[in-house]
């Protein structure tokens, strides 16, 4: 059984025992498994697991703090009188490989406001994105492949 | 302590939601407007549903919620992806944007 797996049943036997079966306790039990799995890790050999956790946690934080960012940036422009979005549509290269990757690449970038993805190119390797504050395309392209893509590669393909 | 936090939730959810609306009127093309529609529209959404899970605070509830942020996190970048993808594809006149050489409408492909 892999690391994934017996992390979710350490965290349904903690459910077990303390036999209370609320999503909160869930949650508790598996940061606890997550711990013994660590602190055994010499036992098993080490795995790409714990990293991954690590890195998908960091996705999904960093995603949040970006939305809330960014939908303050688009509320402000919506309700100041003057307009400030300078539109554009960039192109962005493209390294992440899987289809699972691209797709959640994409996805976030359409889900933080400010940024929407329009089209991926045949051959999987550029991405046009169309943006609403793109005073500096170069500066913005720099911020989505050092920001999305790179938690997303760090998170479904491994470092 | 509870009832503030889900009176925040909420009044912040709903005037998301009309930031959203007036957005969809005065913004000055499709892309923009999709912007400001669709994605604050999911924020604000997100932010109700979180609100309803903690006033209610139990299990069933808790998980029902959580299913509807991950079902709207899941299909509105979609149909926001496949209208913008659209509107480009079929040259829709953009505001004032400016486009790499490269990115001339994407020809339309026959099934």
């Amino acid at each position: 059984m892999n690391t994934f797996g017996t992390n979710i049943l350490l965290a349904l036997v903690w459910v077990f025992l303390t036999g209370s079966a609320t999503l909160g306790n869930l949650l508790s039990g598996f940061v606890i498994g997550y711990g013994a799995l660590w602190l055994i890790q010499p036992l098993t050999g080490s795995s790409q697991y714990f990293r991954r956790v690590i890195a998908w946690a960091k996705l999904v934080l960093m995603f949040l703090y970006e939305l809330a960012l960014s939908s303050w940036e688009v509320a402000l422009d919506i309700l100041t009188p003057k307009l400030r979005a300078r539109p554009a549509i960039i192109e962005v290269p493209l390294d992440v490989k899987t289809d699972a990757g691209i797709l959640l690449v994409t996805n976030l970038i359409s889900l933080t406001p400010g940024t929407l993805s329009l089209d991926v190119s045949d051959d999987r390797k550029t991405l046009l994105v169309h943006a609403m504050f793109a005073d500096d395309p170069e500066a913005l392209r720099a911020r989505l492949k050092s920001g999305m893509e790179r938690w997303v590669i760090d998170a479904v393909e491994g470092p | 302590m509870t009832e503030m936090i889900v009176a925040g939730l909420i009044l912040l959810g709903g005037v998301f939601g009309v930031i959203g609306a007036v957005g969809l009127l005065r913004m000055p093309d499709v892309l923009i407007r999709m912007h400001a529609s669709t994605k604050i529209g999911t924020l604000a959404c997100g932010l109700i549903v979180i609100a309803a899970a903690v006033h209610f605070g139990s299990t069933d509830i808790t998980i029902r919620a959580v299913a509807i942020v991950l079902f709207l996190l899941l299909t509105a970048p979609i149909a926001a992806h496949m209208i913008g993808r659209a509107a480009v594809s079929t040259g829709v006149p953009l505001w004032n944007t400016r486009q790499p050489p490269s990115a001339t409408p994407v020809p339309e492909k026959t099934p």
